[in-house]
């Protein structure tokens, strides 16, 4: 009677004894993973914040004011109105005139030319697309809000120092004089920088902007989409739904996983090689680069694709075959709506991947400087994440917020895409 | 016989054979099926069928008639191979990569291992209820209507109501769910979705319905409806059951299958075999002794 009452006692003992240290041990592991998912946010933080500190400043661009005079004389001496005359007019010695009139009191060779590069090379360009667009300027007086030099740029945005030695800024104390005096008459202004995001690359950091890239993104993607989709769910589905199983689908199926480990570079030096030189397709082209994604979008998507056809469960397929369903009608009526979910994740995120990648795309020519916007795939062109290579490489200060805004519009596309799966696989997610 | 543990197994039963009223019934060798296997009016008809995965072999040489308008009940322990045996009825055994079957089954004297035959026919002609109810992710109304569409069986939408109604009463579904033809089949009850699944199964006017464990996962309520419902679907059906529940077999079917090991050890009139079992193994079953 005694005995088991004492072991009784002794194992509830025993019991409450260690509970202490399994508590202990289940609150360590908490706090770890609580660490690591904290730890893990903070980095994402540092890099959304510091990416943004450096480039929000690349979505406003200085304009200076000033009443530009529409010479007859000087764009359309005979008063033809042709654009090929116009198109051919000293719109440099227009767009200079202005700022010399407000400070005739530069006079050197030397001082002139530092007062003309106040305002961008790309000034005249903009006054000539004004006349484009309305001939009637011309004869006329207006106030113009002409682009500033990417110096100047840096000097209203506070990037160079004006106590600095003068030795050691871009800008002299003269011109930060006439800025000074400029900015006193209210003449300068930060304005929403909508070239940043219609134009395409240039030397000049004021007149360059992410529009090429982004087309040349958008028709590489394309070209991604249109071709590893189809042929990623198909594989997946032949795979997963009608091929035996044997050795030769085991060796398929290791060589797909092989695949997807394969570095990035490999496959553009296989597009290098296959595409371009074997097949003589146009280098820097989207189209090549779509091709060259697709190789290595693909083993994503099968992987992907395959998973998502395994967890359609098997009762589903018994049911449609035990009614007298073919095999076709039982894949495609039943199997492959309750897999598309999983399957267009996967092709998101496979998609994501492509958007970001920029070694393969190096090797096949998307690297070249191209100031044109392509407006289709056969036209050479650059990706995003080529293009932040390219800023982040050049010298200019003003290159380094362009790099960063690049990186947000980078970083928001992707948010976008990821937010969009997520959002497509709880909307078409089927419950059975 | 390559299989050490069959071997131990199959020693096992050679050892408990003896019967006042069976005579010698060694499960070895030249073991016999005590009781008739054949019918007088058979609509699916086997013989001799072996069915072996990879080397392992589930079913021995097992030979059974399936009456006209009848229902057997195939009873026995777990993997004794009554599943497989009745999923050889109407070949979903396909659809297992290492699964072979050999033997002949025979649907209305047509042989349904014949090569040259086609299996979306047959499975038209022996439709199949599943242990899990497992209508489709779609509406009611698409649940029963799929089988008559893809077969091409009507020829119009409203033929098609007719052949939903008309499925679903027989499954006596319809009055419960004929003001919600369009909700999902999934969101009914456990029970409903049951006879959800026997109405899509008889919306292709099938000859023959296999039902594997059809109440397993129901409770007694929704179990009681879908007995009744066997009942009733008999006068036009042939029906094969196999279940765990031996009160379920004494039920709803007119013979009985007793299957031990991948062997049928016993066949006969369901009262007979509950009754009076002739196999020691049969009446240690429904006796309770082991299963």
């Amino acid at each position: 009677m005694n005995k088991p009452e004492n072991a009784r006692v002794r194992t509830i003992d025993k019991v409450k004894a260690s509970l202490e240290k399994r508590y202990a041990k289940e609150r360590r592991f908490r706090r770890l993973g609580l660490g690591a998912v904290l730890l893990g946010l903070s980095f994402v933080l540092v890099l959304f914040m510091d990416i943004t500190s450096k480039g929000y400043t690349a979505f406003v661009q200085t304009h200076i004011e000033l009443e530009v005079f529409f010479d007859p004389a000087l764009i359309d001496p005979d008063g033809t109105r042709d654009m090929d005359v116009i198109a051919r007019a000293d719109f440099r010695k227009i767009a200079r005139q202005p700022l010399r009139e407000k400070f005739p009191e530069v006079t050197g060779r030397r001082d002139k030319r530092a007062l003309d590069s106040i305002l961008s090379t790309g000034a005249p360009y903009q006054l000539l697309e004004m006349v484009r667009a309305d001939p009637d300027l011309i004869g006329t007086r207006q106030m113009v809000e002409l682009i500033a030099d990417d110096d100047i740029d840096m000097l209203v945005k506070g990037y160079i120092d004006r106590n600095a030695a003068a030795e050691d800024r871009r800008v002299n104390d003269s011109t930060i004089a006439w800025i000074e005096r400029l900015d006193s008459d209210g003449l300068i202004s930060l304005n929403f920088n909508t070239r940043f995001f219609t134009n395409g690359d240039s030397r000049e950091p004021e007149l360059a902007g992410i529009g090429g890239a982004a087309a040349g993104s958008f028709y590489t993607l394309l070209v991604t989409l249109a071709l590893s989709f189809p042929i990623g769910v198909a594989a997946a589905l032949y795979l997963e739904e009608f091929a035996p199983k044997n050795r030769w689908t085991d060796l398929i199926e290791v060589n797909i996983n092989n695949l997807a480990a394969v570095p990035s570079i490999v496959f553009g030096l296989l597009g290098l090689a296959m595409f371009i030189n074997l097949f003589g397709l146009p280098r820097s082209a989207p189209l090549v680069g779509g091709l060259v994604l697709t190789l290595m979008t693909l083993p994503t998507i099968i992987i992907a694709g395959r998973a998502a056809l395994k967890s359609v469960p098997p009762s589903i397929r018994e049911a449609a075959l035990g009614v007298g369903a073919s095999k076709m009608q039982t894949v495609f009526q039943h199997v492959v709506p309750l897999a598309m979910p999983g399957m267009l994740t996967g092709t998101i995120i496979g998609m994501a991947q492509a958007l970001g990648e920029t070694a393969p795309l190096l090797m096949i020519g998307m690297v070249a400087f191209i100031v044109d916007v392509p407006g289709g795939p056969l036209d050479p062109s650059t990706v995003l994440p080529v293009q932040v290579y390219l800023w982040a490489d050049s010298p200019e200060r003003a290159f380094v917020e362009r790099t960063s805004a690049a990186i947000m519009v980078l970083l928001a596309f992707l948010i976008a895409m990821n937010t969009f799966a997520v959002v497509m696989r709880r909307r078409f997610e089927r419950r059975w | 016989m390559t299989n050490p543990q069959t071997v131990i197994a199959e020693t096992e039963l050679a050892d408990q054979v003896v019967r006042p009223h069976g005579g010698a019934q060694a499960l070895e060798g030249g073991f016999q099926t005590v009781g008739d296997v054949r019918v007088a009016d058979p609509r699916m008809s086997c013989t001799g069928v072996d069915v072996y995965y990879a080397d392992k072999q589930a079913i021995k040489d097992v030979s059974l008639d399936v009456g006209k308008n009848q229902v057997v009940a195939m009873i026995g322990p777990s993997g004794c191979g009554k599943s497989t045996f009745l999923r050889c009825l109407n070949r979903m055994n396909d659809t297992i990569d290492a699964c072979r079957v050999t033997g002949e089954i025979k649907l209305d004297d047509q042989d349904i291992y014949d090569r040259r035959l086609d299996v979306v026919p047959l499975r038209a002609q022996v439709g199949m209820v599943f242990q899990k109810p497992n209508p489709f992710p779609k509406s009611i109304y698409d649940n029963v209507a799929y089988g008559p569409r893809i077969h091409g069986l009507v020829a119009s939408r409203t033929e098609l109501d007719e052949v939903v109604e008309i499925s679903l009463t027989k499954a006596g579904l319809w009055d419960e769910v004929k003001d919600r033809l369009e909700q999902p089949g999934t969101g009914l009850s456990g029970g409903q979705q049951q006879r959800l699944c026997i109405a899509r199964t008889i919306a292709v006017e099938p000859e023959v319905i296999l039902m594997d464990e059809p109440c397993s996962a129901l409770d007694p309520i929704a179990t009681a409806k879908v007995e009744e419902l066997i009942d009733e679907l008999r006068e036009n059906y042939t029906i094969a059951i196999v279940t765990h529940s031996m009160q379920q077999a004494a039920r709803v079917s007119q013979r009985t299958a007793y299957f031990h090991l991948g062997k049928l050890v016993e066949v006969g009139e369901t009262t007979q075999i509950f009754t009076n079992p002739r196999h020691k193994l049969t009446e240690d079953y429904i006796t309770g002794r082991f299963g």
